[in-house]
């Protein structure tokens, strides 16, 4: 995984609470079998018009946060829908940091498996950076996850927290896999002492129709 | 001992490592995976040359985009031709064994899982699929992960994950007649909002609860994700022991009685400790219907379309302007004045046995209405099916103007054919009622297999308790 450590960028709007996963990739994107090439196609159906052209409406076409890398989002961002292509896109879009009150559980493991940082800030805090990202043109923001502080040019300071076991893997972009494969021995020993076994007593899977 | 919860339990039998300051590792003792969500897993082990380390408990299905039509005829669609390729190539390989759509026990993940005795009481359970949750109705642990997820228990049939807190939600009384087990947890999402379990492992108990058949208590805690708990729990009971003795996975005769007496051993241990404890009165509970674009936009059926004002928070208040706008609803308007378009009985939600007999019930020697132009039945497995046709089901919804399909995800997520088109309504007995779900632009209103029947019926949403000709369930 690419490791975070410091992130300065351009900020975007995402001003609408309970963002799910579906509004992030759109069902008809999920047949594809690669990791990558999702962000063309994030917020889909808000981001273009049936024309397929931008929709001039839509925050993120608006000229002033092109080249944006930090989503300043709602409350309860991700829910619905486990599927990755989420934050594939969001990170395939270009960005690094997303900003919210707070995240739906999913999302947010499979953000942090993404090399993407996720702050959580309170409703308050939220909602002062909106005001801030909509007064000022070009705002943005360093997410300095090593000191876990949010600052910005004019000398706003906002610390955060964070998990410290993420933040080390994401520090590190520590390989998920490769460190539960270190616990080889406990996994081999948890088998020994608790033999998981799934029995097929009745045969099943006989075929009904046969493929073209 | 602290007396432990069934969740605690669960988690405890467990864990392979637990360490302070660092998440739990817990062993995953069955893993499902489907076309939609695995090839990227499959993709990234194999490039990393890693293993699948128990094919054993591994199980694969292909659900989300299979045709509810000819499966014998060629899939034209070029991106799902290639999932489910890529499936039947990554089984092979790794010698997993897969339901694909010809197989005579193919069926939506969550609805073959329990019905071929895979989910077990006790078993830690996970799918590539929010809707995991579903499994818990057994007395599992069970709950959706993401394709880095599915990729690491692959490799090593464990899980690093952070202990839940947990939650009971008692429902308490008398299950009133026309209202089901889809209506009990649409009005708990609404009481609680889509955000009010995150973090949490919901455990559902009360009299209500217990009433409950296994198809019932699977509705419930399938839906327990979009009220933000990754999953949701039911005690195993003589209920859940009645349903899997003889399931092709479940152990025999004198086998058996020793899982019993050990899935009996699961229920949480008197005076053991909630995060969150919810009573409700189920008694006092009218069947619910979706009026806007997340699953907690909930009303009874007797309500008005609310009046965004009415909401306290602006944000909250700007929330359910947009849900007017894209519903195109105007507040004040009776629920059963919505006419729909389109219904959609199926999904792994109500797409059980039990739904199909509540739904046929309902529109047996009645046809849809004129201006319903689709009404599709999908039986949520192929086993489900073969059930409904012997006991004449396929009659009576293709008698009413229904169609009658194949097993799969079908119009709950469109990834086939089956789509809502744009601008148009349906009474949909799915799990989620999000902008674009079934179709972009799709308008979607969540009801119990009975309420999208009589809506079936009618051409717009009735109180099944007093429209009831046949007498509800």
């Amino acid at each position: 995984m690419e490791p975070f450590i410091k992130h300065t960028g351009l900020v975007a709007p995402m001003d609408r609470v309970n963002v799910d996963t579906d509004q992030m990739v759109p069902k008809q994107f999920l047949k594809l079998q690669t990791r990558e090439g999702y962000g063309r196609v994030l917020f889909y159906d808000w981001r273009y018009l049936p024309s397929e052209q931008p929709n001039p409406e839509f925050p993120l076409n608006f000229p002033r946060y092109r080249g944006a890398s930090i989503l300043l989002a709602r409350a309860n961002f991700g829910c619905g829908s486990s599927r990755e292509h989420a934050p594939w896109a969001i990170h395939d879009y270009g960005f690094r940091v997303v900003i919210a009150p707070s995240y739906a559980d999913i999302f947010y493991n499979n953000s942090f498996k993404n090399g993407i940082l996720l702050v959580t800030l309170s409703d308050a805090q939220v909602d002062d950076l909106f005001e801030r990202l909509e007064r000022q043109e070009g705002y943005r923001l360093t997410a300095d996850l090593e000191k876990q502080i949010i600052t910005d040019e004019s000398g706003l300071k906002i610390p955060f927290e964070i998990d410290p076991f993420r933040k080390n893997s994401l520090l590190k972009g520590l390989d998920d896999i490769g460190l539960t494969l270190e616990h080889e021995t406990d996994i081999t020993a948890f088998e020994k002492s608790h033999p998981v076994t799934a029995v097929m007593y009745d045969p099943v899977d006989v075929k009904l129709s046969q493929p073209a | 001992m602290t007396p432990q919860t069934l969740y605690e339990k669960i988690w405890n039998a467990h864990l392979v490592r637990d360490v302070a300051g660092q998440p739990s590792l817990i062993y995953i003792d069955r893993h499902l995976i489907h076309e939609g969500t695995s090839p990227q897993a499959f993709a990234g082990l194999k490039s990393a040359g890693r293993k699948v380390r128990r094919p054993d408990l591994t199980f694969a299905v292909m659900d989300h985009s299979v045709s509810t039509k000819n499966r014998e005829l060629p899939v034209l669609d070029a991106d799902a031709a290639g999932q489910f390729e890529a499936l039947a190539r990554n089984c092979k390989e790794t010698g997993v064994r897969l339901f694909d759509m010809h197989s005579r026990n193919q069926g939506i993940v969550h609805i073959i899982g329990p019905e071929l005795g895979i989910t077990q009481p006790g078993l830690t359970i996970v799918c590539g699929d929010s809707h995991t949750s579903t499994h818990g109705a057994l007395g599992a642990l069970a709950f959706g992960i993401g394709t880095s997820e599915i990729e690491h228990v692959l490799a090593t049939q464990c899980l690093s994950q952070a202990k839940s807190k947990t939650g009971i939600i008692r429902f308490n009384g008398k299950r009133p007649k026309g209202v089901t087990a889809k209506d009990f947890v649409l009005a708990l999402i609404g009481k609680i909002g889509i955000a009010g379990g995150t973090g949490h492992v919901f455990e559902y108990a009360g009299d209500a609860v217990r009433g409950l058949s296994m198809e019932g208590r699977m509705t419930m805690c399938n839906m327990t994700i979009e009220g933000g708990a990754r999953a949701g729990m039911v005690a195993p009971d003589e209920v859940t022991f009645r349903y899997l003795e003889g399931k092709p996975f479940v152990p025999r005769g004198k086998d058996f009685q020793v899982a019993v007496d050990h899935w009996k051993s699961l229920a949480a241990d008197p005076g053991a400790k909630y995060d969150m404890v919810l009573d409700i009165d189920a008694a006092a509970l009218a069947p619910q219907v979706t009026w806007g674009t997340n699953p907690g936009m909930v009303i009874d059926v007797t309500g008005r379309v609310p009046d965004p004002n009415s909401f306290a928070d602006p944000v909250d208040r700007k929330a359910a302007e947009r849900a007017l706008v894209y519903m195109d609803l105007k507040a004040g308007t009776p629920i059963t004045d919505i006419s729909i378009d389109r219904v959609f009985i199926g999904s792994c939600t109500n797409s059980r046995i039990e739904d199909l007999r509540a739904a046929a019930h309902v529109i047996a020697g009645k046809h849809v209405a004129r201006n319903v132009k689709q009404a599709l039945a999908v039986p949520g497995s192929r086993v489900v099916k073969a059930q409904a046709e012997k006991e004449g089901l396929d009659r009576v919804f293709l008698d009413a103007g229904f169609e009658w399909r194949d097993a799969g995800c079908s119009m709950c997520i469109g990834m086939n054919d089956d789509v809502l088109p744009s601008g148009e309504r349906s009474a949909s007995t799915s799990n989620r009622n999000f902008e674009g779900r079934q179709g972009k632009g799709s308008r979607t209103h969540l009801v119990s297999p009975a309420m999208a029947a009589a809506a079936a019926i009618e051409g717009h949403f009735v109180d099944i308790r007093k429209w009831d000709v046949n007498g509800a369930e």
